[in-house]
């Protein structure tokens, strides 16, 4: 069984047809890249898989570990295992990295039926994945992406992702915007990621 | 002045944790009272009064506020809507029965328990956070319920220092000269229409009076409860720092649950003088009335601070989530030269609540500065008014004000108002006004749902967030509170 079996996905948004009729099987462990030109529907698929409510499933499934996931909210499916880099990563003014990242884990765990995450070892976590990442620690006590540049709001969604620990993440354009040496970094996450 | 309080704890607390959804405070608390029947007159002057024993130009400063209060109409400015109070209606003292215990052995179980339910231990043990990780902290407590304090702890440390912390109706007795020569000195007893009416009848608040070049050794905070029915509460509180003292003191509310409104109209006084430091500090949680807007609190008070020394500083921080109208403007008169104040406010108003408050900054002294921070946040149908008044006198060369005022709406049929008045007597005077209004965006709660946390939560976070200027002046112990304060009042909101 593949982790992820999309079949013949018609997607709208805005009442015009963006995604017609799309096939993608994913398994376990596998890396797919998803090309396109500018505006041909990359970034609808990435939502879509999310749970996004502005566009509309016309016709097509997707199954997640064998069940169909069109039906169930965002946070049901990042419960599962799905995780979406955003392409244009939004801010939230005055709600800490820190906090939102901690509520994340806890909300993932508590679904698990886990204990809360200790204040310590959440911080060690962290901590580690900033630094893997070339980010300072201080950016976990800053507002999300609060003032960030483009690159740091990019380098800041694989954060999340590296404390997530999801099962399929959905990379949208992480690599746009990045410089050299970042690339490489982002890039030694994603593989850690995969393994 | 970003203080460290909530930034140096990596890991904020989690609102979730807090269980009960909805006024955990609205209990009502069985005990003997005596209540004075409804009605006030100057006999009813009197007999508060003679209750506390007071001198007899206090009494005569009270029926003398009577008469002008008399005298007066209710103001009817706020842009909130409310049916026309009967003063004779209201009950305006009432106090458990018997006398004031002497020590905590004689406190009435069933008080110490109330307040002990609204998490504030009145035995002189640390204060707990609810912050993992986190050091506890002593806090003095002053528990007044209804027209009473029923006990203020640490009184004995805070005497070794110097530091005079009581009930008002102690202060008069102990402190008279003290009382007499502040009183009624920032907000005259005619000052409006409820503080003439608080002056008249006022039953019990805090005194703090710090000496010269004493810095507080511990948080002051004054817990009011409102628990007998049609009973107004009058609180009085005057803080007094003298010449390099300092001090931080804050003040809780909360009242039970009825479907008929309470009037609580308190007067607050502060004084700094050269060098002196005041932190004064709401988190009010009043009952706001349930979703149809039957019952709750108003809040109706007068809050004033002088800034009478050179260098003095008057800092106040309100979250102000609870009552059913709220109607007030703590201000600051900066007297002395270089003179700071400060003004950082939450106001959340959900369902029916109506909001009209902020603050005014006068400036007489040379260099003064002031500073507004507001957030206000409207859910449900509810409205929220921002009303700020920033004065440069003639004398005030050099002054400076910068505001900012954001308001957050939530859901389609809140509303929010913001009416900033600038009177500038000095062409050479800096008055700098931001304001912004925004929605929660779908982006934000999107982003916060694929991490895997609920609808409910997101936006609690995201409206904590909209806040974080503001808690993070509070005491950390109270940024905590807000916070879960908040989130319960945004219950339902979610659309
Ligand atoms: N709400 C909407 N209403 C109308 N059209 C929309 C809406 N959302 C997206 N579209 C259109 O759908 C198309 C696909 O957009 P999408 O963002 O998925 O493209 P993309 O492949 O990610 O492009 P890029 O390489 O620029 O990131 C675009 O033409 C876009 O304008
Ligand atoms: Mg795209």
């Amino acid at each position: 069984m593949s982790l992820l079996e999309i079949r013949g996905l018609r997607v709208n948004a805005g009442g015009q047809p963006i995604l017609k009729g799309l096939d993608l099987s994913v398994d376990l462990g596998e890396v797919h890249a998803i090309m396109g030109p500018n505006g041909s529907g990359k970034s609808t698929l990435a939502n879509v898989l999310a749970g996004r409510e502005d566009f509309e499933v016309t016709a097509g499934d997707m199954v997640y570990r064998g069940e169909s996931i069109l039906d169930s909210e965002p946070e049901e499916r990042a419960r599962k295992g799905i995780f979406m880099a955003f392409q244009f990563p939004v801010e939230i003014p005055g709600l800490t990295n820190m906090e939102l990242l901690k509520t994340a884990v806890d909300a993932l765990r508590e679904s698990r039926g886990q204990q809360k995450i200790s204040a310590a070892d959440f911080l060690k976590r962290a901590r580690s994945a900033a630094e893997s990442l070339g980010l300072d620690p201080q950016f976990l006590r800053r507002g999300v992406n609060e003032g960030f540049s483009g690159g740091e709001r990019k380098r800041n969604e694989i954060l999340q992702l590296a404390v997530i620990e999801p099962t399929l993440a959905v990379l949208d354009e992480t690599d746009s915007g990045l410089d050299i040496d970042s690339v490489q970094l982002v890039a030694k996450c994603v593989d850690a990621f995969q393994s | 002045m970003p203080s460290e309080a909530v930034d140096t704890d990596p890991v904020s607390p989690h609102p979730s944790e807090f269980s009960t959804r909805e006024y955990a405070a609205g209990f009502v608390t069985e005990v003997e009272s005596e209540t004075f029947p409804p009605g006030l007159d100057e006999a009813v002057v009197a007999a508060i009064s003679q209750r506390k024993n007071e001198p007899s130009w206090l009494l005569d400063w009270r029926l003398e506020a009577y008469r002008g209060w008399t005298e007066m109409t209710e103001p009817r400015w706020a842009h909130v809507n409310f049916p026309r109070i009967d003063f004779q209606e209201i009950s305006y003292f009432s106090a458990p029965k018997g006398d004031r215990p002497k020590s905590l052995e004689e406190v009435d179980p069933a008080l110490l328990e109330t307040f002990e339910k609204l998490g504030i231990p009145l035995h002189e043990r640390a204060f707990l956070a609810g912050v993992e990780e986190e050091p506890a902290s002593a806090v003095a407590v002053d528990a007044v319920f209804d027209s009473v304090s029923i006990t203020t702890t640490f009184q004995e440390t805070l005497r070794e220092h110097g530091v005079i912390f009581c009930p008002f109706s102690e202060a008069v007795e102990e402190h008279p000269e003290l009382v007499r020569k502040y009183l009624g000195t920032v907000v005259p007893r005619r000052d409006n229409f409820y503080a003439a009416l608080n002056s008249a009848a006022f039953s019990d608040g805090s005194f703090v009076f710090v000496p010269k070049g004493v810095q507080c050794p511990m948080e002051l905070s004054t817990v009011f409860r409102i628990n007998a029915r049609n009973t107004g509460q009058f609180e009085r509180t005057l803080i007094v720092a003298e010449e390099g003292a300092s001090v931080s003191y804050l003040e809780g509310c909360t009242a039970p649950m009825r479907d008929e409104n309470q009037l609580h109209a308190a007067v607050v006084e502060l004084i700094a003088l050269d060098d002196a430091k005041i932190k004064y500090s709401t988190v009010q949680n009043w009952y706001p009335g349930d979703a149809e807007g039957n019952g709750g609190i108003y809040n109706f008070v007068t809050k004033r601070g002088a800034c009478r020394g050179r260098n003095s500083k008057i800092s106040w921080t309100q979250v102000e989530t609870g009552s059913a109208i709220t109607w007030k403007y703590p201000s600051v008169v900066l007297l002395g030269d270089n003179s700071v104040g400060e003004f950082y406010t939450v106001a959340m108003t959900n369902n029916r609540q109506q909001a009209d408050t902020v603050t005014k900054m006068t400036h007489i002294g040379r260099n003064t500065r002031s500073t507004i921070v507001s957030k206000g946040i409207s859910a449900g149908q509810s409205s929220n008014a921002y009303r700020g008044l920033v004065r440069m006198d003639r004398r005030a060369a050099g002054a400076r004000n910068y505001t900012q005022c954001d308001s957050l709406l939530i859901g389609s049929e809140s509303a929010a108002h913001t009416f900033p008045y600038i009177e500038s007597r000095r062409p050479d005077a800096q008055v700098e006004h931001e304001a912004t209004t925004s929605r929660i965006s779908d982006d934000q709660m999107f982003l916060c749902r694929q991490r895997g946390i609920d609808p409910e939560k997101a936006m609690s976070m995201i409206v904590n967030g909209f806040c974080r200027e503001v808690f993070r002046e509070l005491p950390l112990e109270f940024a905590v509170e807000a916070g879960k304060l908040l989130e319960v009042n945004l219950e339902g909101a979610v659309g």
